[in-house]
């Protein structure tokens, strides 16, 4: 079986001035269809530098990305991102804001009133159907990646990107919006690949956990398999024996194996 | 159960004031007559320094030349002989006798098509310019170096060009205002944010979509203040124009009068050009305000 993703032998430099400075060397990952996979490493590895060439918002040096087969060299609806910032338009109201993503990509293939009805049923899933007349700045920060994840699920992508979705979230509003998209995930069974920073996040949430080693030319150090049978509940699995060993192999990765050395920046 | 016993308290709580209507009634009347005086009040603050500058203005002026030797005259004079003009701005006496308003009006005309082009032209060529930075490399110097030239600079040649004084005057009206609008289009589209630029990769908006649906709306702030620096210098520029072009223009019925010795026509008509240069002012600084509302703030 060929794999849905496949990154392969990627290499990432940037030069900057002369100076060749080498972020990523020798990515190899091949992730299946319908596959939760987070990457977590220190700031500073090159998550969202990997996240930005599997979004195609930034180009390989060597190597490639391939979906489907099909080598990916420039952005598209069907690899959605989900911004650290959000990053929706200020000049739009929430609804403008999916309506532009929905009208884009289904223009021709929905009528208006599916899109609308496909726009609202968005905004219900991240609860936010209340606010779908409010500007961005009349919305809390939390709010706000709410709207950006209805708006990269309205995209229908074949892959979802997150780029440390929940980071600038409270904690009560972070493990709604985990169960929320452990409750998409489940009924789309959409391809994910989240960035994170956060151990019991990223074992809640995903079948697989990539492991960062640190920068420079930062790669992939181990890949952990967490074999919890969905759906799974937060409260039952702080107890549980597996999650607990899962949870303990990425600190022991993260706190010994790859400590972090802030003199080295 | 918890909700239920909040809710009987309320109930008690809320029957027993009688006669509320009574008090709202008084309360409002109270408010209202606070907020005339506070209005009028305001408006006084607003109003009554610059009437008193103008009054004490027009004090010395009427002292200054009140000397039968004074070569302007004082304002008393400029009441009693430039009256009709004052009194009836839309009076229509043929085809060279028309009151200030109907002059005002022709010349506002030609600065709607002018500044209208200059409006269009410019925020296309200024994405340009804030979009590739090949064509700032090759714009920009051309640009710094014609945005100098002063607008009656170019008027020989438009006549030229255009052999009639109505398209040349428009001209110089374009040529004026299209800089500042080239110069900050372009500086409010390089300073869109990455992130929007990169949900519109995502997306796959073509050019024409990202120009309406991003850039236009992001570098409205500054597209804006570019147009209210752009009409100002094309109210300017028309003045000039007229009163070498000739035509029915406000600015040609300047240069009518002096050529007539009627000052204090003149002095009727520069009020009427400072007022509908502020005007125009408010207005597109208004539009912009209505436009970009909600833009600002992030």
């Amino acid at each position: 079986m060929t794999a849905y993703l496949k990154l392969d032998h990627i290499d990432k430099s940037f030069a900057r001035g002369g100076q060749v400075s080498e972020v990523l060397k020798d990515i190899r990952l091949t992730i299946d269809k319908g596959e939760f996979v987070s990457i977590i490493g220190h700031s500073g590895c090159g998550k969202s530098t990997l996240l930005n060439l599997i979004a195609g918002l930034t180009k390989v040096s060597a190597g490639a990305v391939l979906l489907e087969d099909k080598e990916v060299d420039s952005p598209g609806p069907e690899r959605a991102v989900v911004f650290q910032n959000h990053s929706l338009l200020p000049w739009l109201t929430v609804y403008e804001n999916i309506n532009l993503a929905v009208s884009k990509v289904f223009g021709s293939t929905r009528t208006k009133a599916e899109r609308h009805d496909w726009i609202m049923r968005n905004l219900d899933l991240v609860q936010m159907a209340h606010a779908r007349d409010k500007r961005p700045a009349e919305i809390s920060g939390g709010m706000k990646q709410r709207v950006g994840i209805a708006r990269a699920l309205a995209m229908e992508p074949k892959i979802l990107l997150l780029d440390e979705p929940f980071g600038a979230l409270d904690a009560l509003t972070r493990a709604h919006l985990q169960d929320a998209v452990m409750d998409i995930h489940s009924r789309l069974g959409s391809t994910t690949i989240m960035i994170t920073h956060d151990v019991d996040e990223a074992v809640l949430l995903s079948d697989r956990i990539v492991m960062m080693t640190n920068g420079p030319a930062a790669t992939i150090g181990e890949v952990l398999a967490v074999p919890l049978a969905r759906p799974r509940r937060r409260v039952e699995l702080s107890s549980d024996r597996t999650f607990l060993r899962c949870r303990e192999a990425v600190l022991k990765f993260l706190y010994e194996r790859h400590r972090f050395v802030e003199a080295a920046e | 159960m918890s909700i239920q016993a909040i809710e009987d308290t309320k109930v008690k709580v809320f029957p027993a004031p009688a006669e509320p209507s009574r008090v709202i009634a008084f309360a409002t009347k109270a408010r209202r007559r606070f907020d005339l005086l506070a209005i009028l009040s305001k408006l006084a603050g607003t109003l009554l320094p610059p009437a008193v500058v103008i009054v004490l203005m027009l004090v010395v002026w009427q002292i200054a030349c009140s000397s039968p030797t004074a070569s302007l005259p004082p304002p008393s004079q400029v009441w009693t002989e430039a009256y009709d003009l004052i009194a009836h701005p839309f009076f229509d006496n043929g085809p060279q006798d028309i009151g200030l308003a109907w002059r005002v009006l022709i010349s506002l005309q030609r600065v709607a098509i002018g500044f209208g082009l200059a409006a269009i032209v410019g925020v296309a060529l200024g994405a340009l310019v804030g979009q590739s930075i090949w064509a700032m490399r090759g714009l920009d110097p051309v640009f710094q170096i014609l945005r100098t030239v002063p607008p009656l600079a170019w008027l020989p040649l438009s006549l030229a060009a255009f052999r009639d004084s109505s398209p040349s005057a428009i001209f110089v009206i374009f040529i004026t205002s299209i800089w500042p609008i080239i110069i900050n289009t372009a500086v409010g589209v390089r300073n869109i944010p990455e992130d929007y630029r990169n949900v519109a990769r995502i997306l796959r908006l073509n050019q024409i979509e990202f120009f309406v649906k991003i850039m236009v709306p992001a570098a409205a702030p500054y597209i804006f203040t570019g147009l209210r620096i752009g009409i100002g210098l094309s109210w300017l520029a028309i003045v000039a124009a007229e009163m070498l072009t000739g035509g029915v223009g406000i600015g040609f019925f300047i240069w009518d009068a002096w050529n007539s010795s009627r000052l204090p026509d003149i002095i009727v008509a520069l009020a009427y050009i400072g007022v509908t240069g502020f005007c125009l002012d408010r207005l597109v600084a208004a539009v912009g305000a209505f436009v970009t509302r909600g833009t600002t703030a992030k």
